[in-house]
């Protein structure tokens, strides 16, 4: 007749006991109480960082520069040349937003923080292992081994937690996270383990669409020019606008682009290359434990690779209770 | 047996039953003959509820990740000294290997995982907003397979497994409540 049944907090639905007669108070959502330095659109559906000023830039160079392009460039040439010109156009512009909102948009790939039982048990641990000395603490680090190469792993003392390997504290969005690269201000993101991907497309179609917009925006004013039927020599400013916008980035983000793909050929992030965690300079027996061997396996892993859900859970009823709780139902 | 929840949790059963009395009562609405039985037994029973006795935690186990093959979710599969008195080192070995084999299947790297993959790539990753990831189907399927060992193995004798999703993917969280049992009967 009874049973007994186990649950973890259920912090999605409603327990069936609640009384209709008492007002609850509003349930908040994780996001609410998020420690980090993170800003939330949307009911946490959003996350981004806390200085986004850059990465509205960002979106405004994109966008005007497009805007130029399809207003005064392509009914040119898609009469001139082909109505394809602006199709694809179209495509790459839809990708690159596609890309740069899901890339700043997204959790990178943030580690929640202790809770404080973990945390209690994990300074219980050090201190057996260094035995409790009274004043200045060791620094915590832990040496592990990994595929035969020996990774320390560092304890965030803001997280309280041992750092997994390749992850790395964001000082900006106050966040450890995973796979860490880089915190990208053009993006307005950290670029972590969930995002990473994003990021690489983004900046790769990115690339692609500068290049686009640049030889058509040239071949534009070059065919004004020649085409002797054409009265009017006159270049609209909106070409040359975008041709001197489309300039500048190009050298910047094809060479991004290009230093990203080598990165992912050989299965490193950003932080780890500046530091030269895995260079030959340090050790003759250095080198990298996590790659795969072959440059197709390490792109394929990293950009096809199963994408993992957020540990934040932001969009989570937000609950103090930390222990789950056996709770009793019963037979209807 | 019986395992009640926290104070306020009772609290509200109880009042839940009591509203269900007067609902009877004033025929306003319709009851189970189960919950009229309990609602009558608050007025029957003399037990406060400081008698009920609920379950405290006695202590909490953290089974830590094994970052030895790399930084794929596995955990190590040591015995902590702490459950050595209520549970079998084998069962606890078969859940936790079980539960690293779930993580690998989840970010194997394969054939299906490139082609969901690829697909994701050429929609501009929209396709997620329909469908749902392998590594998601897989967490559900972990989430199942740990509210089953608990139903099975670990609430009887008093523990309880929390799933690493909670707490990050950084750890295995085993809860021990105190040995107190109440009430009769099971």
């Amino acid at each position: 007749m009874r049973e007994c049944e186990y649950s973890q907090i259920s912090t999605r639905s409603s327990t069936p006991m609640e009384t209709p007669y008492k007002k609850r108070t509003p349930k908040k959502r994780k996001w609410e109480a998020f420690p980090g330095r993170n800003k939330f659109y949307c009911d946490g559906r959003i996350m981004m960082a806390k200085q986004t000023g850059v990465f509205y830039l960002t979106l405004f160079l994109i966008l005007v520069t497009c805007g130029l392009f399809f207003t005064f460039d392509c009914p040119f040439l898609a009469l001139q040349l082909t109505p394809i010109i602006p199709v694809v156009g179209g495509a790459l512009f839809l990708f690159v937003l596609g890309t740069l909102l899901r890339t700043s948009f997204s959790d990178p790939g943030v580690l929640p923080r202790a809770t404080p039982d973990e945390a209690a048990d994990l300074e219980r641990q050090i201190d057996v292992a260094n035995g409790s000395t009274g004043y200045r603490p060791p620094p915590r680090t832990k040496e592990i081994l990994i595929n035969g190469q020996t990774v320390k792993l560092k304890y965030c003392f803001t997280c309280k937690i041992f750092r997994p390997p390749r992850a790395s504290h964001c000082s900006l969005c106050d966040n450890c996270v995973e796979r860490f690269d880089h915190h990208c201000p053009w993006v307005g993101n950290c670029v972590g383990r969930r995002n990473y991907r994003f990021f690489y497309m983004f900046i790769l179609s990115l690339s692609f669409l500068t290049i686009f917009i640049f030889a058509f925006v040239i071949t534009h004013i070059i065919l004004r020019k020649w085409l002797s039927f054409m009265r009017q020599t006159h270049t609209p400013a909106g070409c040359v606008l975008a041709v001197v916008v489309c300039f500048f980035s190009v050298w910047s983000i094809v060479g991004l682009s290009g230093f990203h793909t080598y990165l992912i050929s050989s299965n490193q992030t950003t932080n780890e290359d500046i530091k030269g965690s895995w260079s030959s300079k340090r050790g003759k027996d250095n080198f990298n434990p996590y790659s795969y061997g072959n440059i197709v396996t390490n792109c394929c892993a990293a950009l096809c690779g199963p994408l993992p859900p957020s540990e934040t859970l932001n969009r989570q009823l937000f609950t103090d209770r930390l222990i789950p709780i056996p709770v009793l139902f019963i037979d209807p | 047996m019986w395992f009640l929840t926290k104070q306020f949790a009772v609290r509200r059963y109880f009042t839940h039953c009591l509203s269900a009395l007067i609902d009877l009562v004033c025929g306003t609405k319709r009851w189970r003959t189960s919950e009229f039985v309990l609602a009558s037994l608050v007025f029957v029973q003399t037990h406060s509820l400081q008698d009920l006795q609920q379950p405290a935690v006695s202590s909490k186990v953290y089974v830590q990740r094994d970052y030895s093959s790399g930084t794929i979710c596995k955990f190590q599969t040591k015995f902590p000294s702490e459950l050595e008195s209520r549970l079998d080192k084998q069962q606890f070995d078969e859940t936790i290997q079980t539960l690293n084999n779930l993580y690998a299947e989840a970010e194997k790297l394969g054939g299906k995982s490139y082609l969901e993959g690829c697909l994701a790539c050429v929609t501009a990753y929209t396709i997620f907003l329909c469908m749902e990831t392998h590594y998601e189907k897989v967490l559900k399927k972990i989430a199942r397979y740990i509210k089953d060992q608990n139903e099975k193995i670990y609430a009887p004798r008093g523990l309880l497994l929390t799933d690493p999703i909670e707490r990050g993917l950084r750890v295995v969280e085993v809860t021990i409540f105190e040995d107190r049992s109440i009430g009769s009967g099971r």
